[in-house]
């Protein structure tokens, strides 16, 4: 369709056009003008803070806002180590000074409570809103209290603790064993797949082992597990045998493991099989994606978000990425480790799509440790790529400490533990 | 004079198009930029390593850095780890998970990344 204009129109045009091109040039070369992109990260744990970090890190044009209502973050990962005495509760805390002060990311010690896909906001509970080009959300997990009769959030933060959320929940687990009776039981009670850190329960039996052993030789645990096996399960029993034997006691779901109802009163679990009564009691309840995730329509039935296996972009709202615990990602395990791969991912796809090129094939990597005793580490390591089936481990790779590992093998892996944990969180952030 | 808009329109579309192509290129001859652009495959092959080996390879930890290393010697270790030729308790594991050329493109990426930082 064409029109024909007067010379008075073309002259307005081409101010305007002019204009128009200005605005391009500087946009370029000044990106803080018009064409500044601007990201909005939700949640400042091992997702969502690598995340924004790299994308500072790898284009300090872009705007990144993260919203994150702890202004002390406390890692699960070392958690199990302060139940075992070998960590205090300040040596896993983290804060956001660095990635304010050194990256320039703005964060706002504040939670969404909303996120309208189509208009590309984000509500904060102070009420403020945010816009953003592109989203990511890295809230991690919600517990399903229901799915265990006599359970409640009420009930974990008086007499049964998840502590599987690092803060609160890890000091109380850990008051109650301090305070327990020599020749106490302590009994955990792992859920089905898939859940936070598969191999969790079982390195935190290792450690309250670890702790009981020293102070309080006569007690017991009692593992009553949902499932019929459990991450590195011959490693973690090769351990027990060697480190603390006759002190744990492992039940599958299959054999009275599963436990379907608890008493607070009488700090007791019903099990198929019967009633066990404990003097700790550490129910860890399935779980699914964080409150937000659910509120913004990101999940799908399973109670997971469904994402672009290459980008994380969500594959029900586009703009969106989903990373860590509370995305589905194929073969990879719900790791810190793994969250902040995939924050790196999405990271570095989302600078690419804002070139409007197209992002590089991903890669990513998980490397789970967990300590049985002071100098006896073991792991599960895994390098992920794209198939046409989603993420899966690449054919050969990783895998786990070998059953026959010596004893310098073992220690050098529980000094890796700990270098481990020193990179990553300087890596987030530091 | 008698124009049309789409004409105009078209006109000034292309000459922003045309600034703007100019000023990106500018950027990319100017070296301190350009040394800023890593393989984007080679990018997302190795920012996961500093998980255990430190940002950009700068270990804070008992982890080996190899912050500072050569292209050359990164490709050798890793093609060694990959092997069993250099002893490993972890590390053969996360190498059997790359090809050739991912090694070649991790070893350039950590090769060169630090000499940004200067
Ligand atoms: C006992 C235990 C031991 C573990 N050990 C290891 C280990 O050794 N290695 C390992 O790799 N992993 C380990 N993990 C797993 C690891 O903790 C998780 O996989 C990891 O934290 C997931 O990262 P994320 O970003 O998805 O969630 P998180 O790290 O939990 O971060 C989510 C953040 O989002 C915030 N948030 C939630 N909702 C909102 C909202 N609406 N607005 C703003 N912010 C919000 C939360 O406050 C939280 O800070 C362990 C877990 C447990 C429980």
């Amino acid at each position: 369709m064409s029109h024909n204009i007067s010379r008075r129109d073309f002259n307005k045009l081409l101010v305007t056009g002019v204009a128009g091109s200005a605005l391009g040039i500087f946009g370029t070369i000044k990106p803080a003008f018009a064409a500044q992109k601007r990201v909005v990260v939700i949640g400042g744990g091992f997702g969502g803070a690598a995340a924004a970090k790299y994308l500072k890190k790898l284009d300090s044009s872009i705007s990144v806002t993260l919203v994150e209502p702890k202004a002390t973050f406390y890692t699960c990962p070392f958690s199990n180590w302060v139940l075992g005495g070998m960590r205090t509760m300040q040596d896993i805390g983290h804060t956001y000074t660095l990635l304010k002060s050194k990256y320039g990311i703005n964060v706002l010690a504040d939670s969404a409570t909303g996120i309208d896909a189509a208009k590309g906001t984000v509500t904060l509970k102070s009420g403020k809103v945010l816009n953003y080009d592109r989203l990511i959300v890295s809230p991690g997990i919600d517990f399903k209290w229901s799915a265990i009769e006599g359970y409640s959030e009420s009930v974990s933060q008086t007499k049964m603790p998840h502590a599987y959320e690092a803060g609160a929940q890890t000091i109380l687990l850990h008051k109650q064993l301090l305070a327990m009776k020599n020749g106490g039981k302590v009994i955990i009670c792992p859920p089905g797949n898939p859940f936070r850190c598969p191999p969790g329960p079982y390195e935190r039996a290792s450690l309250i082992a670890h702790y009981l052993k020293a102070k309080k030789p006569k007690s017991k645990i009692l593992i009553l597990d949902a499932k019929d096996k459990f991450s590195k399960q011959g490693l973690f029993k090769k351990g027990w045998d060697t480190l603390y034997p006759g002190m744990i006691e492992w039940r599958s779901g299959p054999t009275g493991g599963k436990v379907t109802k608890v008493d607070a009163g009488s700090m007791s679990v019903t099990t198929d099989f019967g009633v066990e009564k404990g003097d700790v009691i550490n129910i860890i309840p399935p779980q699914q994606a964080g409150k937000i995730a659910f509120k913004a329509g990101l999940t799908d039935a399973s109670g997971w978000c469904p994402v672009n296996p290459s980008t994380f972009e969500s594959t029900i709202h586009p703009g969106i990425h989903v990373i860590g615990d509370a995305c589905i990602a194929g073969a990879m395990p719900k790791s810190g480790f793994a969250a902040s791969s995939q924050g790196k991912v999405a990271a570095a796809s989302i600078i690419r799509l804002f070139q409007g090129k197209e992002p590089a094939p991903p890669s990513l990597v998980n490397t789970c440790y967990s300590l049985i005793g002071t100098d006896y580490g073991i792991s599960v390591a895994g390098v992920y790529s794209l198939s046409p089936t989603g993420i899966i481990e690449v054919p050969g790779s990783g895998g786990l400490t070998p059953m026959d590992a010596d004893a310098d093998h073992l220690r050098e892996e529980a000094m890796f533990a700990e270098g481990w944990y020193k990179n990553i969180s300087q890596d987030i952030w530091g | 004079m008698q124009v049309t808009i789409r004409s105009l329109l078209t006109t000034c579309f292309v000459s922003s198009a045309l600034l703007g192509a100019g000023a990106e290129a500018t950027a990319a001859t100017n070296p301190a930029q350009k040394a800023m652009e890593p393989n984007p495959r080679g990018q997302i092959l190795s920012l996961s390593c500093a998980s255990c080996h430190g940002t950009d390879g700068k270990s804070v930890g008992v982890i080996p850095s190899f912050y500072g290393k050569s292209p050359e010697y990164l490709e050798t270790a890793l093609k060694d780890f990959k092997s069993g030729k250099r002893y490993s308790t972890v590390m053969g594991r996360h190498a059997k998970g790359y090809n050739d050329e991912e090694i070649h493109l991790i070893a350039q990426y950590f090769g060169t990344v630090w000499q940004n930082n200067k």
